[in-house]
């Protein structure tokens, strides 16, 4: 078992069928594809990135992960077992295994439960036989670990802060100890000052419990200070997967340099002196994805071939894969570093 | 003259759990074509203090100080004094533009009112500038697609819509209130190159009020950092940024992840932002302020110039703050 990845994902697939509005019965119904062919691999105690604008399909890829959302083709092997074909027990075992924290702290928690119960929750509903002391204990012993005072075990969700009720929500995904927790963009919602206190505790329990992460955000300045492993997506497609470092300094695929680009930097400096090429046009309807690769509608390196064939992966550096078979051989730096230099600081 | 003067503007709500006071003290100018970037969290009093300026406080707000329009007193003027001037020279734009735009009238009856009210143009004459206008903002084919509702839009072409809209009366100030926070990054960077480019070509002064930034640091000539509905700092973007004389300043400008550096753990503020119910007394940021001292407590620090251009709220020296 020690050299199967956790988590491994070959060609997933989700589609959503949808019912047009006032559509006859006798209307086809449409298909969208929201995850159009996604493959990764998840080590055990690794972070991964997965990173895409509105209608990535990022989402989608966590939701049928945990199997809330059933997959529609491809595999998704946890721990060497396919996740869509396990029976009823395997299943119980999975869904204790892999937990998730969602994007808005107050929505995901029950507001007439007390938050010593919602932690616990898990807990009393997977192994009801567990003694009440016992659980208190552990509540306890986690709400202290998330920063949170015990003694609040007995408030509401309503009288904590957004970043409160985040710790809250990471605390009841850790109960079970887990080895897999999926974050659905878990700091979009909150202040900045707050952001970088949850950033910093969920890289910390990561690191202590050495539990694996998949983090989801569309702000790849989050992404990359968490991850070991980025993955970019696009309209339900991999458009580029490295690790953190190699992605932000040497992007090969269009769609990564423009994302790279679009990211402002919180320096005048910096940000005059950089390059802007501004990425043109939105994103198509994913009803009506287009042909060959999906980018290529608002891609700047376009060429009629991209309308034709769906992109290949191509291993462009040592664990590094983009899917663009145009720019594969090119090395461009300093998309960001251009001027003041890489401030490094590590502890 | 300035274009617009704040001074000493204040913001109270009343509520049923009593009196919110959200913006305590607070002065500033814009002149003609200036930017300047309001930057703040939530309970910054930051939109409370554009929404006072230009009379559009909830029911339940009440402003005082004064706020001076080209020299002429406007705080609390009556609606329709009020109306002329921010028909035609004060306009806004505001975070979710399918909320901002009437979802059952088409593009182009929404924006041909506004040239046919406040103008007095011919429907003709209006839809010919309409469209001259969206063509501004760069949207696609806008002789065609102004016919359309604003559901037919995408959000990133929504926003632009509004700008259009906004700049139809060729307004002297324009005040944008989080004007990206809806939108994807790559569409973020088309609006925001959008409002640099009008700015530029209609001169319009902007006030961006926002808690990202990485946008203030591309935009804005000038920037207000604002906590707990005071001014902590103000002064030219990049003096902000590079020597930061506030410790929320420089704690804000550590606590953001940088695509340009590596570190391990990121520098926090601790605490929680401030609840606004609670009357304070000192200084708002004291309870997270690492370099707070007894008289923070009790005394509101005033706001104090440095050099020619800053102005900063701090009981500590610069010095002691970098």
């Amino acid at each position: 078992m020690s050299d199967m990845p956790l988590l491994k994902v070959e060609d997933l697939r989700v589609t959503f069928s949808i019912r047009p509005r006032g559509a006859w019965p006798w209307t086809p119904s449409l298909h969208l594809q929201a995850v159009g062919g996604i493959s990764f691999e998840l080590e055990k105690g690794e972070t991964l990135g997965i990173v895409g604008e509105s209608g990535s399909g990022k989402s989608t890829v966590a939701r049928a992960l945990i199997n809330t959302v059933p997959a529609s083709g491809g595999r998704v092997l946890w721990n060497g077992q396919d996740l869509l074909q396990m029976g009823s027990d395997a299943r119980r075992r999975h869904r204790q295994d892999a937990q998730m924290v969602f994007q808005d702290p107050l929505a995901a928690l029950n507001p007439r439960m007390k938050v010593g119960e919602i932690i616990a929750e898990p807990l009393t509903t997977h192994h009801p036989d567990t003694p009440r002391a016992e659980v208190k204990r552990r509540v306890g012993a986690l709400m202290e670990r998330v920063g949170l005072l015990p003694n609040q075990i007995n408030r509401y969700p309503h009288e904590f802060s957004g970043g409160q009720c985040q710790r809250i929500g990471i605390a009841r995904a850790l109960i079970l100890n887990p080895d897999l927790v999926i974050c659905d963009e878990p700091v979009s919602a909150l202040d900045v000052s707050v952001q970088a206190q949850v950033i910093n505790l969920l890289s910390e329990l990561q690191r202590d419990l050495g539990i694996s992460l998949i983090f989801i955000a569309h702000d790849l300045s989050v992404v990359k200070h968490i991850s070991d492993r980025i993955l970019v997506m696009y309209l339900g497609r991999a458009m580029e997967t490295a690790d953190a470092e190699t992605l932000i300094d040497r992007p090969v695929h269009p769609y990564t340099r423009s994302l790279v680009q679009a990211v402002p930097i919180p320096d005048p400096k910096v940000e005059l002196a950089r390059e802007h090429r501004v990425l043109e046009g939105d994103l198509p309807s994913p009803l009506r994805p287009p042909s060959g690769c999906v980018f290529r509608t608002r891609c700047p390196r376009a060429l009629p071939a991209c309308a034709e064939a769906v992109p290949e992966m191509q291993e462009v550096g040592p664990g590094h894969f983009s899917w663009c078979p145009v720019t594969a051989g090119e090395v461009v730096k300093g998309l960001i570093a251009s001027v003041s230099g890489v401030r490094t600081v590590v502890d | 003259m300035a274009l617009l003067e704040i001074n000493d503007l204040a913001v109270r709500f009343e509520t049923n759990d009593g009196i919110v006071s959200a913006v305590n003290g607070v002065s500033f100018n814009v002149n003609e074509g200036d930017t300047l970037a309001i930057v703040g969290e939530s309970g910054s009093g930051k939109s409370q203090t554009a929404f006072a300026a230009i009379g559009l406080l909830a029911r339940n707000g009440h402003a005082t100080g004064s706020v001076k329009w080209d020299g002429q007193e406007i705080l609390n003027l009556p609606e329709s004094k009020l109306n002329r001037i921010r028909s035609s020279e004060i306009a806004m734009i505001f975070q979710d533009p399918m909320t901002s735009l009437n979802p059952f009238m088409r593009v182009s009856d929404q924006m041909e009112e506004v040239l046919t009210l406040h103008r007095g143009m011919s429907r003709r004459a209006a839809r010919v500038e309409c469209v001259r206008m969206l063509d501004a903002v760069r949207i696609p084919d806008a002789a065609a697609r102004i016919t359309m509702y604003p559901h037919e839009f995408s959000g990133g072409m929504r926003q632009r819509i509004m700008i259009a809209m906004s700049l139809l009366c060729r307004p002297r100030l324009l005040i944008a209130d989080e004007p990206t926070t809806a939108l994807d990054v790559t569409v973020q960077a088309q609006i925001m190159k959008l409002l640099r480019d009008v700015q530029d070509e209609f001169n319009t002064a902007l006030i961006l009020i926002t808690h990202d930034l990485g946008i203030v640091a591309g935009s804005c000539e000038r920037t207000m950092v604002m906590y707990g509905g005071r001014i902590m700092e103000r002064g030219p973007t990049e003096e902000i940024f590079e020597t930061p004389t506030h410790p929320y300043t420089l704690g804000l400008l550590e606590a953001v992840p940088r695509l340009d550096r590596r570190e391990e753990v990121l520098p926090t503020i601790p605490g929680e932002p401030p609840d606004m119910m609670r009357d304070v007394r000192g200084c708002p940021f004291e309870p997270r302020c690492p370099l707070r001292i007894d008289r923070c407590t009790d005394d509101t620090p005033p706001l104090e110039r440095i050099g020619e251009t800053r102005v900063r709220a701090c009981h500590r020296s610069p010095e002691e703050v970098r």
